[in-house]
């Protein structure tokens, strides 16, 4: 019995590393195998050049260009907004219908398919409101699609804060927003930070939800009023339309190299700050 | 008669007919007592007894929890705290209040003792660099602190927490000091030190402790409230209590045997 008790434990660190070695294995594997046909293609010219011939020769500047302008507006959008309801949520009702309400809504938000929100942002900001293929309603799409994953990590992370925090700020005679800015936030941020990373990393890869509202034009943007397409619009249709594969991988390298850089500087930004901070 | 000593010296908390309840729970029972200036008064009682929630009416921590019902009067140099005319951050500034738990928050020790004094307004760097010195001081932290200010706070040892916890309610220059099992974290010598403290800070400051410990009542306090089941069984002098209580569930509660 003894015996058997050891070989399930045997059984379960192998079944437990194997899971573990495979999810790393399958994301090495795709990483490696973009890089392998995309990084052939890369040179100083591929990111500093317009693309010609449709795409398929020249670089893809202008694309680079539009997938930043479009996360950073769409960030710029989301991120208060969301870490704004969170602060409601959190902070300033007590739980009870209008909480729920507004949970549900969020939740329900963040189920919805990317191309329902690039419809939607097609009829409502495109041509409802006249702002046509432009960053800024490709940035308000965005922002719609990202904001239920910000409120939710962003009120995960403020529910996470000790209540003691809460407690001594107001013994101490704080009123509820010095509490909120001067000790829910700063223990909050590292898990806020994490939302919103969640949120750039779908709108620098999300296509469906940005064909629609950002546009595709190769052309240099010169305010938030023209259009732009993304690189993760540039490599759908360079492989759909089947302009060019290796302008395609080369693309998609540079897609995948920007998401793990952001994600490289944000998880230091996040370890400098709780370094600093306990 | 103008040459009569007063018997008591001025309250300064005063509780009269307070009433509390959890929703259809009553946790305190007409409760009526006085908190005299530059006393330590101890509150005692077995857990439950509504000792911890007595202490966190007297700045009106109590205010947020859901289904409360306070009743009653508390005045603070004889006006009412709970009046409508009463403004809370003010209120908190003059009662100030320590955790059971030495919860420092994640900053730095300067920004732990600078925090009160930052939420009222003040922003001038060297002012508040004299308020942390001699906060620390008056808790008996500066020495071992002075050189590592904007070290994290987390980085002390719990009972130099609970000592910063203290520094920084000071730094607010409070009148009362309300202290909820200040010690019952820390080893037996950091607890002996807030008991020095205590008996230190009550020349400023009105001092009231809530304790399960009852060697510590009887050590550092000047008076003493025995409470049971929401009830104010008996309050007097702390040597009385301990050797001639007039109750018998006091009694048997100081010998142990309740």
């Amino acid at each position: 019995m003894n015996n058997r008790a050891v070989v399930a434990h045997k059984v379960a660190i192998g079944v437990l590393w194997a899971s573990a070695a495979l999810t790393l294995g399958i994301l090495i594997f795709i990483i490696a195998y973009i890089l392998v046909h995309g990084l052939p293609v890369l040179s100083w010219s591929f990111v500093t050049r317009s693309p010609t011939e449709m795409g398929r020769s020249g670089g893809i500047l202008p694309t680079i260009i539009g997938t930043f302008a479009l996360t950073v507006l769409a960030l710029g959008i989301a991120t208060p907004l969301g870490v704004g309801t969170a602060i409601y949520l959190t902070e300033y009702t007590r739980p009870g219908p209008l909480t729920r309400v507004v949970r549900f809504g969020a939740e329900s938000l963040a189920g919805v398919p990317s191309i329902i929100f690039g419809l939607f942002g097609f009829m409502f900001f495109v041509i409802y409101l006249g702002l046509g293929w432009s960053v800024l309603s490709g940035a308000l799409t965005l922002a719609a699609m990202i904001l239920p994953t910000i409120i939710r990590t962003s009120e995960e992370a403020i529910r996470a804060v000790p209540d003691s925090y809460r407690e001594i700020s107001f013994a101490l005679g704080g009123t509820r927003w010095q509490t909120v800015t001067r000790a829910i936030l700063p223990s909050a941020l590292p898990g806020i930070l994490t939302g919103v990373m969640l949120g750039m990393g779908r709108c620098i890869g999300e296509t469906a939800a940005v064909i629609f509202t950002a546009g595709a034009t190769l052309r240099l943007p010169t305010s938030i009023f023209d259009p732009v397409r993304t690189m993760a619009v540039h490599f759908y249709i360079l492989a759909r339309e089947g302009i060019s594969m290796p302008n395609a991988y080369g693309t998609a390298a540079i897609l995948v190299i920007s998401i793990l850089a952001v994600n490289f500087v944000a998880y230091w930004l996040m370890q400098r700050f709780i370094a600093r901070h306990s | 008669m103008a040459t009569r000593q007063p018997i008591e010296p001025q309250p300064k908390v005063e509780v009269k007919g307070l009433n509390l309840y959890y929703g259809q729970h009553q946790a305190l029972k007409d409760v009526g007592l006085a908190f005299y200036a530059n006393q330590v008064t101890a509150i005692i009682g077995p857990s439950g007894c509504g000792k911890s929630t007595l202490l966190r009416c007297l700045n009106r921590m109590n205010d947020g929890i859901a289904g409360i019902r306070i009743e009653g009067k508390i005045a603070l140099d004889g006006s009412d705290i709970y009046g409508r005319r009463q403004d809370l951050i003010q209120l908190r500034k003059a009662v100030g209040m320590v955790f059971q738990r030495p919860n420092v928050f994640p900053l730095s020790i300067f920004d732990n003792v600078a925090y009160g004094p930052r939420v009222h307004g003040l922003k001038n760097h060297a002012r508040l660099a004299e308020i942390v010195e001699r906060s620390l001081a008056s808790v008996g932290l500066w020495g071992e602190a002075r050189d590592r200010l904007n070290a994290p706070a987390l980085g002390l040892s719990l009972g130099n927490r609970q000592l910063l916890c203290l520094a920084r309610l000071v730094a607010v220059e409070p009148e009362v000091i309300l202290l909820d099992e200040p010690a019952s974290a820390l080893d037996p010598i950091s607890t002996l030190r807030i008991e020095e403290l205590m008996r230190e800070l009550q020349k400023e400051y009105t001092i009231i402790i809530v304790t399960h410990n009852m060697q510590q009542a009887a050590r550092a306090s000047d008076r003493t409230a025995f409470m049971l089941a929401g009830e104010l069984v008996e309050y007097g002098e702390t040597r009385q209590i301990f050797t001639n209580p007039r109750d018998s569930r006091t009694e048997r509660y100081v010998t142990g045997k309740l």
